[in-house]
């Protein structure tokens, strides 16, 4: 699906390529949280970064409500693990970068930010600059220059990687309730099985690289579901299963 | 350290980014007695080197056409301010008129630079090697083809101080972090946009810094154009008086030269704190 060069070798040299993905095909149906779940270096960045349209795939294809958009830009709303605020700009300059991006009216690009980044509780943090926040704040910043993103599709690569646990385990509170209030699509990259179990519809279980899909497993959906519920017990001893064969198959 | 800076009370108390702008009470005090801590061992040196210099001065009786003492320095300083004002001003607007010509094309050329890799290869290559040719050694020329007025000057001060505008804007611009342009290209914005938003901001700290550098030197290329030829300016004063032996006054001279070159650095760094408000708090 995608090769990259190995590293050294300069683009176009025509020396080794490295295959990054491998037939992997990936859905998600409208208001689905679905979640890529893989060893690091599977893939997983590259499949978002070829959905988000900042590289073509050597082959497949990307659609998005029936229409190809590979290679094309602007139209999913995307976050990485790296918060990427502009350290030139406040949190409300940051917040409204993508809107104005789209051209949409500052006054009102302003006002839908402020809203928002009340509800995402950094209120009166509107003309702090991000170099004053904490990591757990400069996500929610990142999360709430996403959202306003006005796509309904949001891609979201190990958004909360970063993190430490508890920071981590409210932002996951945030995200549920992204889901519950805003109904947004979501194809959500991770590494971490039990954030996996807790926050999807169904998970994509990766192979090692070249990744291709190992399984697809349907998880609980969303709503009140905890890391100590038998069936989330459950779920994450198969899904350990599942890459422990991965990692045996790496290794022989 | 054990007392909270007021940035580390910003991190850790909610809705504190406010008082940031502010300045909190008892805060000013404190600040000039951080200000006071910083600057008192240079003024202190310079103040001991000086009463030393006077007292060398008078005690083995060196004439005062070889080296005045400090005192008549500042007599003349004084005596002859209307003389020297007048020069520091012709001075100064050479500098600031080079400075301003070096700016406009310097940063011109590196935006064309970064953005065309021909131009790169053409032109990069003959600003580093321009830089072998030493600038003073033209500084005849341009009294030649620019005349005893003040182009020439002006066209020395340019000369000096384009290399580093250069050299440091075209770094700036390429120092912008490529996760940064990728994230504005997801999001759908064009070349013109990644500039304005990303890189241009991202260039400014070395803009600056290359300024800095720029502003002194570029006073040290007016005044050797002053001394090659001129009819005005301090360098011109300087030639003069030396000529005449009146050392304390090739000495009032530099004194005004190095305020001026002073008092453009700190124009800078004010400039620098107003136009990067996010870098304010040693975030470097």
């Amino acid at each position: 699906m995608k090769r990259f060069p190995a590293s050294g070798a300069p683009a176009g040299a025509g020396g080794p390529w490295v295959e990054a993905l491998a037939g992997v095909s990936v859905s998600v149906a409208e208001h689905e949280f679905v979640t890529l779940l893989g060893p690091s270096g599977c893939g997983k960045s590259t499949l978002c970064n070829i959905v988000a349209g900042l590289f073509r795939p050597d082959a497949g294809t990307v659609s998005l409500d029936g229409a190809l958009i590979d290679g094309t830009r602007g139209r999913v709303a995307y976050m990485q693990q790296k918060d990427l605020l502009l350290p030139w700009r406040t949190v409300l300059g940051n917040a409204t970068l993508g809107l104005e991006v789209q051209g949409v009216d500052r006054a009102l690009a302003r006002a839908e930010a402020r809203d928002l980044l009340r509800e995402f509780g950094l209120e009166g943090f509107d003309a702090a600059y991000p170099a004053a926040l904490s990591g757990g704040m400069r996500q929610r910043v990142a999360l709430v220059r996403t959202l306003l993103c006005r796509h309904d599709m949001l891609v979201l690569d190990e958004p909360f990687g970063a993190l430490d646990a508890m920071t981590r385990a409210a932002m996951q509170e945030y995200l549920l309730r992204l889901r519950s209030e805003f109904h947004r699509t979501v194809l959500f990259i991770t590494h971490d099985v039990e954030e996996a179990v807790l926050l999807s519809d169904r998970i994509y279980v990766l192979t090692n690289r070249p990744g291709r899909v190992r399984a697809v497993l349907r998880a609980q959906g969303p709503g009140a579901r905890r890391a100590a519920d038998p069936e989330v017990v459950s779920l994450k001893a198969e899904i350990l299963d599942l890459l422990r064969g991965v990692a045996a198959g790496a290794a022989r | 350290m054990s007392t909270l800076s007021p940035r580390q009370i910003a991190k850790t108390t909610p809705g504190a980014a406010r008082v940031r702008g502010g300045d909190p009470g008892g805060g000013l005090f404190r600040r000039v007695g951080a200000w006071w801590r910083q600057a008192a061992p240079p003024a202190g040196l310079i103040a001991a080197l000086v009463a030393g210099w006077e007292w060398a001065v008078r005690a083995f009786g060196v004439p005062p056409y070889i080296l005045p003492p400090p005192s008549q320095i500042a007599t003349v300083l004084v005596a002859d301010r209307a003389i020297l004002l007048g020069d520091a001003a012709v001075t100064l607007v050479e500098v600031l008129l080079g400075f301003a010509v070096a700016f406009v094309i310097g940063v011109a050329l590196a935006l064309a630079i970064v953005s065309s890799r021909t131009v790169e290869r053409a032109v990069y290559p003959l600003v580093i090697a321009s830089q072998t040719v030493p600038v003073f050694a033209i500084a005849p020329l341009l009294i030649v083809w620019f005349g005893y007025g003040m182009a020439s000057k002006v066209a020395m001060a340019a000369l000096i101080v384009f290399f580093p505008i250069v050299v440091n804007t075209v770094d700036g611009l390429r120092a912008a972090d490529e996760d940064l342009v990728n994230l504005l290209r997801i999001l759908g914005a064009g070349r013109r946009r990644i500039l304005l938003t990303i890189r241009i901001p991202a260039a400014l700290p070395f803009v600056f810094s290359g300024v800095r550098i720029a502003v002194a030197t570029s006073v040290i290329g007016a005044v050797i154009g002053e001394w090659v030829g001129a009819t005005r300016g301090l360098g011109f004063d300087m030639i003069h008086a030396n000529a005449q032996l009146h050392i304390d006054r090739v000495f009032a001279a530099i004194v005004y030269l190095s305020a001026m070159a002073l008092a453009l650095f700190g124009a800078v760094s004010a400039l620098e704190w107003a136009a990067l408000p996010w870098r304010r708090d040693g975030t470097r």
